[in-house]
């Protein structure tokens, strides 16, 4: 489904990116961890296709496309999402209004009748289940005053409603109350399909104890510094990135385990 | 790509010229125009008295280019052709008999005149050029009592209510471009809803300009008695002609006691090509008069087009708790300049005003906020709340806000709040990353930006602002 291939990506000239490489097939889902400032979210927004990024060398391909050719709006209606790190306001335009105009968009992509608000109304009702969402959100304005976890179930309300192929999710979990992250990620996990794939991108083992993930990749300095099964999580969890990150430390703990 | 740079290279899709033989009189203006217009219209001696008084008025007066945040070459006022009529019988019995050139003209702008064809739930006066020419569902407005006619006809069979309140809200002298439009007026819409009626059906006025060489004066007149309530609604576009067009209107509101008057327009005049080629100076002068106590008057404006629009629909809030709200979005693109605003004038005890305003400018264009909040000695607890929001869309384009705040009493409390804003990258990728095009993002936001203001607005009217805004800006690119 997706294939990133040596990518490099920069912004203000600066390289942030450094390499990328990355299989993702249909029905797995992939967790990306890493420290701050590692470049998680610069590899969403490229994939997403963020206008301040710039790719400087590399590809990928979706689904059999250039993914990088293609305008944002492009890349979503075929079915690429991102769940924003830091969701953005639109004031004045309800829940309900913007996903009604993204959902009839992607209808129109795939050739199918648009949503009249009624009907569209029913849909999204159905939808909100998914992730317990009050019905009071549809008509606020999008993500106006909403508190930070509330932004956040509202990124996977948007996808249950647009279902997408590929979701990058990025550190959805932060932010989520305990309880909340239990809905929000039993939501995901009913989204998952063995035709789509879930990227989640998070600092915490704790999520990825209700999204499983078929592959963990860590990313340091704008490449992928370690890769390896679930328990790769686990593994971070008790030694931290250091571990990685700084040779010297993972030098001598290899020649401790040597000798 | 950024967000720079909207153009709306959208076509003005009003910009035909209708092919009609017109009864026009010379270039120029001095009294004997005034009377040619008197005579064309076989008006009594009373509107010649008051039309001439206001043109020697006139003469007095300077043109007010320097206080407004606009610019424009002379106007020469001897260049202009004062009283343009289609050529069609003088008085109609039915609108069978109206020319089926102008019919098919206001069908092709969407007001279709015709009696299987009207609008359903909204009479129409439909002006062309100088004059009206057919006015819709006038006799069952009659059996309410409603009084819905052409100025005309007003000053010919209602002489009594047009010389009472005719100048009573806008006297002849009030500015340069009101003593004009006093002067030449030559026709507009006169309404009058008797006490204790609620107008059966939204009323409204169309105004198209299509002789090129013509400017446009039309007086409208509303007026409602006791207890009475009518909502109206304006819509206007021009052809596109590549030289200036002089538009100066005077409108003029009285509510008695409870009455309560709605005003809505929508204003799509040519606005000029993308270099500010042609278009339509809008220099209007639009004040309602709540006279009564517990009164109210609502403007709601949304204002598209023109080269130029200088007005300040405004109240005068006389009668005790009377209300004066003041709705207005404003857009400009390309060379467009926009000086527009409201103001309040706080006279009675408790009353109230609202004033929200949001600019939008994008191209090179300017747009300014400009209001006054007065509120007089007598005044006590009178109460004003002002928001004002500007977007600016690409860096070449200019928003201000000019608020004059004179307050004369001390048990009254005036808020002003202001903004101005982007549409961020941020937005728009939010927008664009869940499948909506750029062009429709922009839209999305900017009719979000706008709903305070659209939410006043009657329903068909907002769905007709929502799509102009987004046609307006369509062909935006980052
Ligand atoms: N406009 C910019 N100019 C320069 N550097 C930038 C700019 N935007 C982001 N960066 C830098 O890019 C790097 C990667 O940022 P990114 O947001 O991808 O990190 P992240 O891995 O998602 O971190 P976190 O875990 O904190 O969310 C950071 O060092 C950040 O400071
Ligand atoms: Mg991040």
């Amino acid at each position: 489904m997706l294939e990133i291939r040596n990518l490099h990506a920069a912004i203000n000239g600066n390289e942030i990116l450094k390499g990328i490489n990355l299989t993702v097939k249909k029905g797995e889902i992939h967790a990306i961890m890493g420290p701050n400032g590692s470049g998680k979210s610069t590899l969403a927004k490229v994939l997403a296709g963020h206008p301040q990024y710039e790719v400087t060398a590399g590809e990928v391909i979706y689904e059999g496309k250039n993914l990088l050719e293609l305008a944002p709006d492009e890349r979503a209606r075929e079915g690429v999402f991102m769940a924003f790190q830091y969701p953005i306001e639109i004031p004045g335009v309800s829940n309900a209004q913007f996903l009604r105009l993204a959902y009839n968009e992607k209808r129109k992509h795939l050739g199918e009748e648009e949503l009249d608000p009624l009907e569209f109304k029913d849909l999204l009702k159905e939808r909100a289940k998914v992730v317990e969402m009050d019905a009071s959100f549809m008509t606020r304005s999008v993500n106006e005053g909403f508190s930070g976890g509330e932004k956040k179930r509202n990124e996977i309300l948007q996808m249950a409603v647009l279902e997408p192929k590929l979701a990058v999710l990025d550190e959805t979990d932060s932010g989520l109350d305990i309880d909340a992250l239990r809905v929000v990620a039993g939501g995901v996990n009913q989204l998952l399909t063995p035709d789509n794939a879930i990227i989640v991108v998070t600092h915490y083992q704790r999520l990825l104890n209700y999204i499983v993930p078929d592959y963990v990749h860590v990313l340091a300095g704008g490449r992928i510094a370690r890769e390896g099964g679930k328990e790769l999580a686990l593994e971070l969890e008790s030694k931290g990135y250091d571990w990685i990150t700084n040779p010297n430390v993972a030098g001598s703990a290899n020649l401790n385990a040597a000798s | 790509m950024s967000t720079a740079e909207l153009l709306s290279t959208q076509e003005y899709k009003y910009g035909f010229v209708t092919d009609i033989e017109s009864d026009m009189i010379p270039r120029g203006l001095t009294e004997d125009t005034i009377r040619l217009i008197v005579e064309k219209k076989n008006e009594p001696e009373w509107m010649l008295e008051f039309r001439l008084k206001a043109f020697r008025h006139w003469l007095t007066m300077t043109e007010p280019k320097h206080w407004p945040n606009i610019t424009y070459p002379d106007i020469d006022y001897q260049n202009i052709i004062y009283y343009s009529a289609p050529k069609q019988k003088a008085t109609k019995a039915s609108l069978d008999e109206v020319d089926p050139e102008l019919l098919r003209t206001f069908e092709k702008l969407g007001i279709p005149l015709t009696e299987q064809k009207q609008l359903a739930g909204v009479a129409v006066d439909a002006v062309f050029d100088s004059v009206s020419v057919a006015t819709t569902y006038k006799e069952k407005l009659k059996k309410h009592g409603v009084i819905f006619c052409s100025f005309t006809e007003a000053i010919r069979d209602y002489p009594e209510l047009v010389k009472k309140y005719l100048g009573s809200v806008v006297p002849t002298n009030d500015n340069f471009f009101a003593a004009l439009n006093s002067a030449v007026f030559s026709d507009g819409s006169f309404c009058f809803i008797p006490k204790g009626v609620r107008c059966p059906m939204e009323l409204s006025t169309y105004f198209r300009i299509n002789n090129s060489e013509s400017g446009q004066f039309e007086r409208t007149l509303i007026v409602a008695e006791e207890g009475s309530y009518v909502s109206y609604l304006e819509g206007c576009t021009a052809p596109k002609f590549d030289r200036n067009q002089l538009h100066a209107a005077v409108v003029e509101l009285v509510a008695l006691d409870d009455a309560q008057i709605k005003y809505s327009t929508v204003q799509n005049w040519y606005a000029g090509d993308e270099q500010g080629v042609g278009g339509i100076y809008n220099f209007v002068t639009k004040r309602g008069k709540c006279a009564g106590k517990n009164s109210k008057i609502s403007w709601t404006q949304v204002e598209t087009g023109s080269a130029i629009t200088w007005k300040y629909p405004s109240c005068i809030l006389q009668g005790d708790n009377s209300i004066g709200e003041f709705y207005s979005v404003a857009l400009t693109n390309h060379a467009q300049q926009a000086d527009t605003g409201t103001k309040m004038i706080h006279l009675g005890k408790n009353t109230r005003s609202t004033i929200i305003s949001k600019g939008i400018a994008a191209g090179r264009s300017n747009n300014s906020y400009r209001g006054l909040v007065k509120v007089m000695p007598k005044a006590e607890g009178a109460r004003n709340y002002t928001q004002c929001d500007s977007m600016l869309i690409g860096s070449s384009c200019g928003a201000n806000t000019f608020p004059y705040i004179e307050v004369m009493n001390h048990s009254s409390s005036v808020e002003h709040e202001a903004s101005t804003s982007k549409i961020s990258e941020e937005q728009l990728f939010y927008l664009q990353q869940r499948g909506i095009s750029q062009e429709d993002a922009v839209s999305l936001i900017i009719n979000g930006f706008c709903k305070d203001v659209f939410l006043q607005l009657p329903m068909e009217f907002a769905v007709e602002a929502t799509r102009l805004l987004g046609l307006k800006l369509e062909g935006s690119v980052g």
